[in-house]
């Protein structure tokens, strides 16, 4: 087979500013999830809006304001059905709306594609340790489990 | 793809001007000032001396871009483009460039001029910061070949693929397809783009993706996925929707900022996405 052939001095193409690789467009056999992502991102959006401005508020302003947050507060919080299911929305939702955020920096920033994949998984093992744990905790809080608290209901059971 | 300009400077540089001078004092008039006329300068085209910072490269002799500066003095009524040409015909004739048409419709000769994507017969001199050099670079993301020219066959590869042409379906009409004017206008904007690339080659995803479509092929698909008469939008927008095309958008404007022709290109891919996500639900 004869070499390829080559324009005069063809031996200069790597020392080329390289801004790009060549057009080779693979077509995905995986679906393709971006339509879901982009859409999600715009609704837990503007569900956040609603869910973190609402947290601040009923923690924060109303009442006594800052000063009343400690673990009766939370314990308080946490008996009822409602505050567990607004948390756990807002941690589900804050959590995936921050990751498809940065999953999408490190695919326009990440060049290389080892460098790219070790970051995805990073941040996606972030991401489930965070659901996880903070799931968990929603759900199993125990109001008891602080000895210097003594709740009536606690000595009671 | 046009060919670089080779016009050596003798013929369209000295002889050109030698001559003019020449037509000029055998016909008494034309362009030439009459004598002791124009006293006061009324009318006059007022000159200054420009630096041009041209990025040079080279294949055959540089290893790697360099800068170039030239000391040129222009008119009022000149443009970036003149300026080109003046270095090209009268200093440097290896300076390479494209340019067809020269005035602002071809789409030839867009090139980064002072850090922003222009087209450089549309740039007139006297509108830039003349204190400080004028550079004039190629625009990025596209391989160049050299000095100021890029290859674009990246740029049409993207551009072929989203079937850039009529698609119909059903018997072919006796006469014209009609179109009322308000579906005329639904796309018109967009039917404006001229394939300069100032607006891909502006993009921040496409410098680092060079496998997203970029702005320039979603306005082409967006004046056919709004055509009233066309019948392949479904095609078109199966093909946007790819994990390259315009959910790669981030909305940086640096598109609609760039375009020559003022086509609103960051709110056409906009567009697109809304009519892919009206399709799926």
């Amino acid at each position: 087979m004869s070499a390829p052939e080559q324009t005069p001095g063809g031996s200069y193409a790597p020392a080329l500013e390289t801004p790009r690789s060549p057009y080779k467009r693979s077509r995905s056999t995986r679906p393709n999830w971006e339509l879901h992502g982009w859409l999600f991102m715009r609704m837990s959006g503007l569900a956040l809006i609603v869910l973190v401005f609402g947290h601040l508020f009923i923690n924060l302003v109303q009442g006594e304001g800052i000063h009343q947050v400690d673990w009766g507060f939370v314990a308080g919080k946490w008996s009822s059905p409602f505050w567990q299911t607004w948390d756990l929305l807002m941690l589900w939702l804050a959590q995936l709306h921050g990751t498809n955020g940065v999953r999408t920096v490190i695919n326009d920033y990440a060049e290389r594609d080892a460098t790219r994949f070790w970051l995805k998984m990073a941040l996606y093992l972030a991401t489930v340790i965070v659901l996880v744990v903070g799931t968990l905790v929603i759900f199993t809080f125990d109001p008891c489990a602080d000895p210097t608290r003594n709740f009536d209901f606690c000595s009671a059971a | 793809m046009s060919s670089p300009e080779t016009t050596p400077r003798e013929t369209s540089g000295t002889a050109g001007s030698a001559k003019s001078a020449q037509a000029a004092s055998e016909h008494d008039g034309g362009a030439q000032p009459r004598e002791g006329g124009n006293i006061g300068g009324t009318g006059e085209v007022p000159s200054f001396e420009v630096t041009l910072k041209i990025r040079r490269y080279d294949p055959e002799r540089d290893s790697e871009p360099r800068w170039e500066e030239h000391r040129l003095t222009m008119y009022g009524t000149d443009r970036v483009l003149d300026a080109l040409h003046k270095v090209k015909w009268e200093v440097d004739g290896s300076l390479t460039f494209r340019r067809s048409c020269a005035h602002g419709v071809c789409g030839s000769d867009a090139m980064r001029i002072n850090g922003v994507n222009r087209l450089a017969c549309k740039v007139l001199l006297k509108d830039l910061n003349l204190d400080k050099p004028i550079t004039v670079e190629p625009i990025k993301g596209l391989p160049v070949e050299k000095d100021l020219l890029v290859d674009m066959e990246p740029f049409f590869a993207s551009y072929r693929e989203i079937m850039p042409f009529l698609i119909t379906k059903g018997a072919e009409p006796t006469r014209e397809r009609i179109q009322s004017q308000v579906d005329r206008e639904r796309f018109d904007d967009t039917t404006k783009c001229i394939l300069c690339a100032a607006c891909t080659s502006s993009c921040p995803v496409f410098w680092t993706d060079g496998q997203y479509f970029g702005p320039a092929a979603i306005v082409n698909a967006h004046r056919f996925i709004f055509d009233s008469r066309d019948a392949g939008s479904d095609l078109r927008l199966e093909i946007l929707n790819d994990k390259e095309g315009v959910w790669r958008c981030r909305t940086t404007f640096n598109c609609s900022e760039a375009c020559p022709r003022g086509i609103q290109v960051t709110k056409a891919i906009a567009e697109v996405k809304q009519a892919i996500i009206a399709r799926k639900f």
